[in-house]
């Protein structure tokens, strides 16, 4: 069994490729996928820490990470699809109407 | 799981009756939309939307004979959850009273509104309630989800959509870090019930990761609130979004979620959480008041207003316990009041397409609408902390418990920055009564849905500026219910000033 250190590094490796793409990438679309994929770090850890402890509730959580994301995600786009129609771009440096 | 129960009882639906009696007005407001005539609509939706609220409101006071556990420890209803129930639902009340004039001013359809107003609000009540970390992390969601879409209901307006997209992208982004921080409280103590987490972070060798993820859920907390350094959204999402969401926004969930932080800080008992509220708080007061100076825009101002309040809020955090927790529910319900008045008439007075929220705008209001000014002034006195309103016993509460926590530089800043926030709160009222009157700006009728916002949302500032006693004492006796009851274990590790 591969113990649970390597687990949570992978987890967290993941995680901060998620936070520098977020911080990074200038593409809506390639912003949201970056927050995917710190969601999906996370559930590594859950789903790692629930084998550690034996507890099932860690494996159900990711359950309701997985249809929060989902519910996310569809709201999310919706609200890309709205800001696309009023500005015609995805890049985030072009969505400037409020200052910063 | 504690219970052997595999069937729910009567009981555990009374303990989510207020959510319950929202979820059901929520659908039915949503199914009704496309029946009834587009005319007729606005006002019909509204109404059984605020039945809805008010219903709730019921329900939570009805709730409060019944305190107690309810499926499977999952929800624990007692004087603090009923508190911000009611809280929460008032809230949600007096902004469909606002939004009244609002939608039909900005012809906007009101079925999906209305009804997210009402979901959101299931989120809100659910969080204060909760006392497991996956239901706290699905009501967030509910509440947050919610508000990202009523932040961009004004589609045809680029600011609304791009507010909308940023408050998203930010929300969820710390949505992860609220995530990645209770992944590794599980991790640390092997369960999401806070019953057991508290046990395992008020014993003697509090593992070294529960620190991380204490850290990680403030963070994401912390966006959610606007507390500084996580606050940048705030302008930006206040000022695009429709006026009383943004009157919605920064009161109700913030509520909420001060709650889900008084849960996990104090009922946990978390380790370690003096310095980073030390530090936020006096950032988001510095930050907040001092940036709100230089503003033109109204709903900008009250945005970075928002931001140092949320720091006043955070100083209770780190006092002790007992005098710390009730504080701050005095001060998130004071707040509450005389935000969303304040925003309500910034709503009304907006008009089409929100185009009177300069600071300008508003000068010589004082002669041309008394009502609307000298209601407005009220409001904003009570945000400087002027006595015989509510504002002014917030601070007094908040500020006399971090001083006999011994917070005492804590306390100057709070007090300088109180003195700075009088500055740009005071400009507004001198713009509205001794600046020239602009003509062009067209003052309307206030109408009676509006004219019964402004009168409860005043009433509840006035009061609790003169009889703050009653409240107070009832938020004194939840505070005792959320603090751990295992007495042994608690000792020496529950309320620990830094050396």
């Amino acid at each position: 069994m591969v113990p649970l250190p390597y687990y949570l590094v992978l987890s967290g490796i993941l995680f901060g490729c998620g936070v520098t793409g977020f911080l990074i990438k200038r593409n809506v679309i390639a912003i949201f996928m970056s927050i995917e994929l710190m969601l999906n770090g996370v559930n590594l850890s859950f789903v790692a820490f629930a084998a550690h402890w034996r507890a099932l509730s860690g494996q159900v959580f990711v359950f309701f990470v997985m249809v929060v994301a989902a519910a996310e995600a569809a709201v999310g786009l919706a609200i890309i699809i709205a800001v696309y129609r009023t500005r015609e771009t995805l890049n985030v440096d072009q969505v400037n109407l409020l200052k910063l | 799981m504690s219970s052997v129960e595999a069937i729910p009882q009567t009981a555990d639906y009374v303990r989510i009756l207020p959510e319950l009696v929202l979820s059901l007005f929520g659908i039915v407001v949503m199914m009704l939309e496309p029946l009834i005539d587009e005319r007729r609509n606005q006002q019909a939706l509204g109404t059984l939307s605020l039945i809805g609220s008010v219903a709730a409101i019921l329900a939570s006071l009805y709730q409060a004979a019944y305190p107690g556990f309810a499926f499977w420890n999952m929800v624990k209803v007692s004087n603090f959850s009923v508190f911000f129930h009611v809280l929460v639902t008032t809230v949600a009340a007096i902004v469909i009273l606002t939004s009244y004039e609002y939608m039909s001013v900005e012809r906007i359809r009101a079925g999906e509104y209305y009804s997210l107003i009402l979901l959101g609000t299931v989120g809100m009540c659910l969080m204060s309630s909760a006392v497991e970390l996956v239901l706290i992390f699905i009501a967030l969601e509910i509440s947050s989800i919610s508000t990202y879409i009523l932040v961009g209901f004004r589609r045809g307006e680029a600011a609304s959509s791009e507010s909308s997209l940023k408050y998203f992208l930010l929300g969820s982004f710390a949505t992860a870090f609220f995530l990645y921080g209770i992944a590794i409280i599980f991790g640390a103590s092997g369960s999401t019930n806070f019953d057991k987490i508290s046990q395992v972070l008020s014993s003697e060798h509090v593992p070294a990761l529960a620190y991380v993820g204490i850290a990680l859920m403030f963070i994401g907390l912390a966006f959610k609130v606007a507390a500084a350094p996580f606050h940048i959204w705030t302008p930006d999402v206040y000022e695009g979004a429709p006026a009383p969401i943004v009157g919605f926004m920064s009161t109700a969930p913030k509520a909420a979620v001060f709650a889900v932080l008084l849960r996990i800080l104090f009922e946990a008992n978390a380790p370690g959480r003096m310095w980073l509220i030390w530090v936020s708080a006096a950032l988001s007061m510095c930050l907040g008041n001092i940036a709100a100076l230089v503003q033109t825009n109204i709903k900008r101002l009250l945005a970075y207003s928002s931001i140092a309040h949320a720091g006043y809020l955070l100083i209770a955090f780190a006092t002790a316990p007992e005098v710390g927790i009730s504080a701050a529910m005095f001060y998130a319900a004071a707040y509450a009041a005389m935000n969303v008045g304040a925003f309500a008439v910034v709503s009304h007075f907006a008009n089409a397409g929100e185009r009177y929220v300069t600071l300008d705008d508003y000068a010589g209001l004082g002669r041309r609408s008394p009502t609307l000014a000298s209601t407005l002034t009220i409001f904003l006195l009570s945000l400087i902390g002027i006595p015989v309103t509510g504002g002014f016993f917030a601070k007094f509460y908040v500020f006399s418990a971090a001083l006999r926590a011994n917070l005492v530089g804590l306390t100057i800043i709070a007090i300088i920055n109180s003195a700075i926030a009088a500055y740009y709160y005071l400009r507004i009222i001198v713009v509205m009564y001794m600046r020239e009157e602009r003509e062009e700006v067209p003052i309307m009728h206030i109408p009676l849905a509006l004219g019964a916002a402004l009168v409860i949302s005043l009433a509840a500032t006035i009061y609790l500026g003169i009889l703050p006693g009653r409240l107070l004492g009832y938020a004194q006796r939840a505070a005792t219910e959320v603090l751990p009851s295992q007495g042994a274990s608690t000792s020496g590790t529950a309320f620990a000033l830094p050396k």
